[in-house]
């Protein structure tokens, strides 16, 4: 018996030693990209097409690591990512500024919705995006509404506290309020905790889209319009000087976004749900295209420029243009 | 468009079965390799601190698992002081990771069923002129059941944790990859998260088979042996 326990037992051991030092074996000479997304990109499937694209043309291996914007920007500081894929202009900012990012491009847009209860007690359909705001927080302190708030520092909830505070309210104050609930949780369970509760809340048009057509959630899309409401995606690339490895690739992988990426980024999801998904950013901002060019000056620039000039790194290597 | 998305892609499905059966099979393979003998040392000798090593074990049996992701992803990032191993990501740190956090469900277990068949048997064995290690393989046989139960659940343990597999994994999946570390828990959770709920059930479906399959085969190494 003690024979077949170390019989038992030298058999799985090299088994089990066997299989890893095969699959490190496949694994020499891989070229792997890691890039931390913010979750309303990754989890639309967007990124698995683009990780599926560069491994089939060329061969490169990128492992989008989905955590929010916050979080993204942590991995990123910690040098565990090469450029991180993001939607918060003041986070992104204060990234640059503390020398961890450089060569920041916009690649694409698309909109916030406000989106609530099909009777919408607070009545909001159809109104300005700060009236909407201003009506929940009345019929909220009225008992009659709830706001559902992700309040994970995300860029949804970045943004969010930007339209509270446009619509003259203070973030910190009213968020201890008895309507104002937060759920701490990403863009999928916030909107199954709305609909449950019947209350408003801001969301990605990606992920309200899809959990719409799935039939989980019962709100609807009250505001929909409204320069506020741009949703700018951009990414920025670690700085080498800050301890990344993988400079060129992600380079190489910026330029791809912003140029061929972005007839990917173009037709993803629209036959799905009928409209796209994003909209391709680059075109907008080199032929100027009004109105969404001014908008994403207005929203998505840092000093009038995507990417300042003291935030810029190497990029004529790679032949990048800032707008 | 070949995809997740949507539908069910079975080569998919297989690709992160198998690699959660590999990380969490190698996590608990590692942790029985080096608990048993702590647990076996922890139950037969006298020392003194054994008491409170003990319970320290006993107390880690109940760590979170995102605690414990917590911490290794402090670890592990390349700034961190682990970083120069380059293990955040890869499927080598899921499995360090979940062998770390199942190591004292091994030593516990085993440690409680000596105890509770080995003792005596220990002491006899000593007294009939065996010597020390006659003796220890003389426990180790009556304390079978428990020490493979005890890599059961470990194994059981490891495989069906998520926070883990998610910090220091990643849940990195590409087509035709060789470094992705999506397993079944982080595959469920994702799907959860954007509101596939069906494929999320399908994936739970064959995670609570695999623990199944796992334990049954256990059983029938236990009657071979």
């Amino acid at each position: 018996m003690a024979q077949k326990i170390v019989i038992l037992a030298l058999a799985i051991l090299t088994i089990t030693f066997g299989l890893y030092f095969y699959e490190q074996n496949k694994k020499e000479g891989l070229n792997i990209l890691t890039i931390s997304t913010t979750t309303s990109l990754y989890d639309t499937g967007f990124l698995d097409e683009v990780a599926r694209i560069f491994k089939e043309k060329y061969g490169i291996e990128i492992h989008f690591i989905a955590k929010g914007t916050g979080a993204a920007i942590n991995d990123a500081k910690l040098g565990v990512s090469d450029a991180i894929l993001v939607h918060a202009k003041s986070k992104e900012e204060e990234f640059m500024k503390e020398g961890y990012g450089v060569n920041r491009k916009i690649f694409a847009y698309n909109f916030f919705v406000i989106v609530g209860p099909k009777d919408d007690p607070a009545k909001i359909r159809g109104l300005s995006v700060v009236d909407a705001m201003k009506k929940i927080a009345e019929a909220g302190r009225e008992g009659k509404a709830i706001w559902v708030s992700r309040g994970d520092l995300s860029g949804t909830n970045v943004k969010e506290m930007y339209l509270w505070e446009k619509a003259g309210f203070d973030y910190e104050e009213i968020r201890k309020e008895s309507w104002f609930r937060e759920t701490g949780a990403g863009m999928g369970q916030t909107l199954l905790y709305a609909s449950n509760e019947k209350a408003y809340t801001l969301s990605d048009t990606g992920t309200y889209l899809r959990f719409k057509k799935a039939g989980k959630i019962d709100l609807e899309a009250l505001v929909d319009k409204g320069e506020e409401l741009i949703n700018v995606y951009s990414i920025i690339v670690v700085n080498p000087e800050k301890g990344n490895k993988n400079f060129d690739l992600a380079m190489r992988f910026e330029k791809w976004l912003v140029t061929e990426g972005q007839e990917v980024l173009k037709d993803f999801g629209k036959e799905e749900f009928g409209i796209p998904l994003f909209y391709p950013a680059a075109e907008v901002l080199e032929k100027k295209i009004e109105p969404y060019y001014s908008w994403i000056v207005k929203y998505g620039f840092i000093s009038g420029s995507e990417c300042p000039k003291e935030y810029r790194y190497r990029a004529e290597d790679y032949d990048i243009a800032f707008w | 468009m070949i995809s997740l998305f949507g539908d069910l892609d079975w080569e998919v499905v297989a690709e992160i079965t198998l690699r959660s059966l590999k990380v969490s099979g190698s996590a608990a393979i590692l942790a029985s390799v080096i608990g048993i003998p702590v647990g076996v040392f922890l139950s037969l000798y006298n020392f003194t601190g054994r008491e409170f090593l003990k319970s320290i074990f006993n107390t880690l049996l109940g760590i979170p698992t995102v605690v414990m992701g917590l911490f290794l992803y402090l670890l592990l990032a390349p700034k961190g002081p682990f970083g120069f191993l380059g293990l955040l990501y890869t499927e080598m740190g899921i499995s360090l990771g979940q062998m770390l956090l199942v190591l004292p469900i091994v030593v516990s277990i085993t440690a409680t069923s000596i105890e509770q068949v080995g003792e005596e048997i220990y002491e006899l064995a000593l007294t009939l002129g065996a010597s020390r290690a006659q003796a220890i393989v003389k426990v180790l046989n009556e304390a079978l059941p428990g020490i493979i139960l005890s890599s059961i659940a470990a194994f059981n343990r490891a495989v069906a944790e998520l926070g883990i597999a998610l910090m220091i994994g990643g849940n990195v999946f590409v087509y035709g990859g060789f470094a992705n570390t999506r397993v079944l828990t982080t595959a469920i959770q994702m799907h959860v998260a954007r509101g596939e709920i069906d494929i999320a059930i399908v994936l739970g479906l064959i995670l609570l088979s695999l623990v199944f399959a796992i334990s049954w085969t256990m059983n029938l190494v236990k009657k071979w042996l």
